[in-house]
């Protein structure tokens, strides 16, 4: 019993990384209709800019505001930064393809996509990168019979806060209410007075900062980062977002989190080497029978 | 009330026996019988949201009714699939025109010839005899219905861009490409001016006179109704409330009540929750 | 054009047949003037190309967003791999059978998803691109060689007349299939399928009420598209003498889609544009080492910024259609 306890606190990790990032995809979809193959480079970018701000200024960092400080500081500054990229990469790459529909922009996408990734790999060099090891004191905790570690109940706290706060904002402000709005139907929402550039930007900015933190947490985690990671984790986190409903903000939470766990239980109890197999099959089948993702609305084309 | 029927001797091409169809919660179209008899021009009116194109789309195999039948000259097409009903011999245009935009006139034209032709994937690599010889008549068809519509000058332009009344009129061009024995026209003079409408009753006459054609349409335009059709059938909240001959619906009290009040033209039809 | 009618017919075919011509004729020399580098260079052009018009028929004519393409072209490629390895069975009987396996995979997975639209088909063929390749990574029943994949591909022959060894001749057999190629579809488009695919595209719902049963000819377009996929696996197999999964990932499933969409959805020569510039970039921004990535990215951005449509979208009505009535006395119908 508490192995598959464990399996699914793992899951529910990982899940988490899945979520945060799916919530990029899912929010940026919702409005513009249109997959940002990007994202997942951000959360690359985001992860490379923490490595550099903990390996090169924690010395600096932990001597003045100690390893917290340090951490936080890693964590805002990736944050801005990539919501700054996010911006531009809109500015640059898609705005000035969305008139022409969007298939234009899937490829304006993947070339975005394909920038992003080489500029990581001609700033860091084409290896791999090693993330601090002593950064959290390796501390284990035993709840009962599940094992756990410091640094993975900061990761479950963080993601959970992050997201509860974006469902907040979502789901409970105006502000919110203006972007599900706009992911429902952006043309009325436009005519009803919302202003659709402040949502674009917001999703443009919050998305990639996401991403960011996530790519953080990932290089804490695993401890080992790469440059073409983005593609990996995007696949997986663009699939939950599916799963949940793409253009569904709280659909892609739980998206991620049920893959996150699937994926871990798959691993355990299929075959590890079969887990994403076991993932994508799950993924298929929901959308044979349920077209629209769990928490996708349903809708029907007037004729 | 079914005095005056002029076709009413005739075979029953198209009938319907208490169609009903449901979206949710919501009857759209509650137990509705129509007969359509040959060669005549029935029109469904009713205030918007009465489930006239609801009533459509289940007759071309868009929707399937909850309850009820369809019959087609006899046959049982209730639940067939949109491209089998017309091969049956039902063809129909849409309330907002729906072309293929960025393919020319004739290529539009020539999406009608699809069901009368059997063409297959080798046959048409190898450009066989017979596949040429298809090919051929699907042309002549085009331009005999393109020439009918007056729009043969047009044929290599994109239907995206011919003014408004010619896009109808290619629509109409392109449902009789199929050679049709029933036309189902959903709001054929929405868009049009006045002078157009008069072209468009004009021709629908015509084909009518000339052809083995039977033709069910749903309009808004009163003068229209009155103008052309043989038999009018009134619908309301998903009822059929009245039917009769164009004068005697003119001065039905329950017609008058069914628009009067409820005379919001923008109101949205509750067909189905639409996404667009 | 803006000569009488009838002159502008014979203008264009004329024009037309010349570009052909002279394509043909660069085609058939070129080889001849440069060193095998640069025919290997040509062959994968001609590899993508077929790449490209196989995906072409899905996405380009009919308008289904299919972003696990690599998994029908790793199909055809492991089937003549296993098959020729471990049953010696010679790469041209292969051909054909490698497209047979990878259309008859895309009939088996296709049609239950084949009713979804859009964007939930393209992450359903996502996930089924990832699966082939996860379980070609994982060798079921030791056949698919791993991570490693499989060693050891014969090449082409017809006993000891025909034989396919060398750069020159992988350039011949892969052109002349991406010709034939061409002539097929070319006469496909002006057919009652090709017609039918397009109307699909253009609006289902219109379609399927003049009369087309849009789920076979989705189902069609998979299939054929697939076969052609299988080709190409079955050739690149073959030239390569080994295949791997990293041969066929999520990635190379995203350059055949960019090959259609630079090109110009269902548009032929645009996808030999289209195949060129992915093929071809690469290997001339080759100097610029690291940096030409970076200078590929942009490259589809910009392009996509100044010709959404492709570099040379397909032009309808450009071919004058006679008259097949006039002098009939049937134009007054």
């Amino acid at each position: 019993m508490h192995v598959i306890l464990e399996q699914i606190i793992n899951g529910l990790t990982i899940g988490s990384f899945y979520a945060l990032i799916a919530l990029g995809y899912s929010m940026v979809y919702g409005v513009l209709k249109l997959i940002n193959f990007a994202h997942g480079d951000f959360f690359t970018l985001g992860s490379y800019l923490g490595y550099t701000v903990l390996v090169f200024g924690a010395a600096f960092m932990t001597a003045h505001f100690g390893l917290w400080g340090a951490l936080i500081a890693a964590l805002v500054f990736a944050g801005v930064s990539l919501a700054i990229v996010g911006l531009i990469v809109e500015r640059v790459a898609y705005r000035p393809v969305y008139p022409a529909g969007r298939l234009p922009a899937v490829v304006s996408a993947l070339g975005a996509s394909i920038f992003l990734q080489n500029t990581i790999m001609v700033g860091w060099g084409p290896r791999f990168q090693a993330y601090p090891a002593t950064l959290i004191p390796n501390v284990h905790i035993q709840l009962g019979s599940i094992h756990l570690t410091l640094l993975q109940i900061m990761i479950l706290l963080l993601s959970f806060a992050l997201m509860g706060t974006l469902y907040y904002i979502v789901q409970k402000t105006t502000f919110g209410a203006a972007i599900r709005a706009t992911a429902h139907d952006r043309k009325t929402a436009s005519l009803m007075g919302i202003n659709i550039n402040k949502v674009i930007l917001f999703v443009f900015t919050l998305g990639p900062a996401l991403g960011a933190v996530t790519g953080i947490m990932v290089g804490m985690y695993y401890r080992q980062i790469s440059f073409t990671m983005g593609w990996n984790y995007g696949l997986k986190a663009f699939t939950a977002s599916v799963l949940g409903g793409i253009g569904n903000i709280p659909g892609a939470m739980l998206g991620g989190l049920i893959l996150g766990v699937l994926e871990m239980l798959g691993a355990a109890y299929i075959s590890a080497a079969w887990k994403d197999v076991f993932v994508f099959i799950i993924l298929i089948l929901v959308l044979i029978f349920r077209p629209t993702g769990i928490l996708g609305e349903k809708t029907a084309e007037k004729v | 009330m079914l005095e005056g029927r002029t076709h009413a001797a005739g075979d029953i091409v198209l009938e319907t026996v208490g169609l009903t169809k449901i979206f949710g919660g919501l009857t759209a179209v509650n137990s509705i019988d129509l007969k359509v008899h040959k060669g005549e021009i029935l029109s469904l009116i009713g205030p918007n949201g009465a489930g006239k194109t609801t009533v459509f789309n289940v007759v071309t195999g868009i929707y399937r009714p909850e309850f009820g039948q369809v019959f087609f000259r006899g046959e049982r097409i209730t639940g067939k699939k949109p491209h089998q009903i017309v091969s049956y011999g039902i063809a129909r245009t849409f309330q907002n025109i729906r072309l293929f935009p960025d393919m020319t006139c004739r290529e539009n034209v020539m999406a009608g010839r699809h069901c009368r032709s059997t063409s297959g994937l080798l046959s048409s690599i190898f450009r066989t005899p017979r596949q040429r010889a298809e090919e051929d008549m699907i042309r002549e068809t085009t331009e005999k219905r393109l020439r009918q519509v007056k729009l043969w000058k047009s044929r290599d332009e994109l239907a995206k861009n011919i003014p408004y009344g010619s896009q109808r009129m290619l629509e109409i061009a392109r449902a009789l490409a199929s050679d049709p024995k029933l036309l189902v026209l959903d709001e054929p003079s929405s868009g049009l001016n006045p002078r157009e409408t008069q072209d468009l009753m004009a021709f629908l006459r015509g084909i009518i006179h000339e052809e083995d054609l039977t033709i069910l349409l749903i309009e808004h335009d009163m003068n229209m109704v009155m103008g052309i059709s043989d038999w009018v059938v009134v619908m309301d909240g998903g009822r059929k409330i009245a039917e009769g001959i164009p004068e005697d619906i003119y001065a039905d009290q329950r017609v008058i009540e069914a628009y009067l009040g409820k005379e919001d033209e923008d109101s949205t039809e509750y067909d189905i929750p639409a996404e667009h | 054009m803006e000569l009488t009618p009838l002159n502008g017919i014979e203008k264009l075919a004329s024009s037309r047949q010349l570009h052909i011509a002279l394509a043909t004729a660069a085609f058939l020399i070129y080889p001849f003037l440069v060193s095998d580098y640069f025919i290997d260079i040509a062959f994968y052009f001609g590899i993508y190309t077929l790449l490209g018009l196989s995906l072409n028929i899905v996405l380009g004519e009919v308008g289904l967003f299919d972003l696990g393409h690599a998994g029908f072209y790793a199909i055809g490629a492991y089937t003549t791999a296993i098959l020729n390895t471990k049953f010696g069975i010679p790469i041209l009987v292969l051909l054909p059978l490698s497209a047979l396996a990878a259309a008859f995979f895309a009939y088996v997975v296709c049609s239950p998803v084949i009713h979804l639209q859009g964007d939930y088909l393209l992450i359903v063929t996502l996930g089924m691109g990832e699966i082939v390749r996860l379980a070609l990574i994982n060798n079921p029943f030791d056949l698919t060689g791993g991570p490693n994949g499989v060693f050891g591909i014969d090449f082409p022959s017809l006993g000891p007349w025909l034989v396919i060894d060398s750069s020159l001749e992988y350039y011949f057999l892969i052109w002349i299939i991406v010709g034939l190629t061409i002539l097929g579809l070319t006469r496909l488009q002006d057919s009652r399928i090709g017609r039918a695919w397009n109307y699909i595209r253009e609006d289902e719902t219109a379609a399927n009420a003049n009369g087309i049963d849009s789920r076979s000819y989705k189902l069609l377009a998979f299939v054929l598209g697939a076969a052609l996929a299988g080709v190409a696996g079955n050739v690149y197999a073959s030239k390569l003498m080994c295949v791997s999964p990293e041969s066929f990932t999520f990635w190379e499933s995203c350059l055949m889609f960019c090959i259609v969409l630079i090109g110009g959805m269902g548009s032929i020569p645009g996808v030999i544009l289209g195949a060129a510039f992915i093929s071809l970039f690469p290997e001339i921004f080759r100097p610029f080492a690291m940096y030409r990535m970076l200078v590929f990215g942009s490259a589809m951005i910009l392009m996509m910024m100044f010709r959404p449509g492709g570099v040379w979208p397909r032009k309808r009505g450009a071919v004058k259609y006679e008259s097949l009535l006039e002098g009939t006395g049937r134009t007054d119908a």
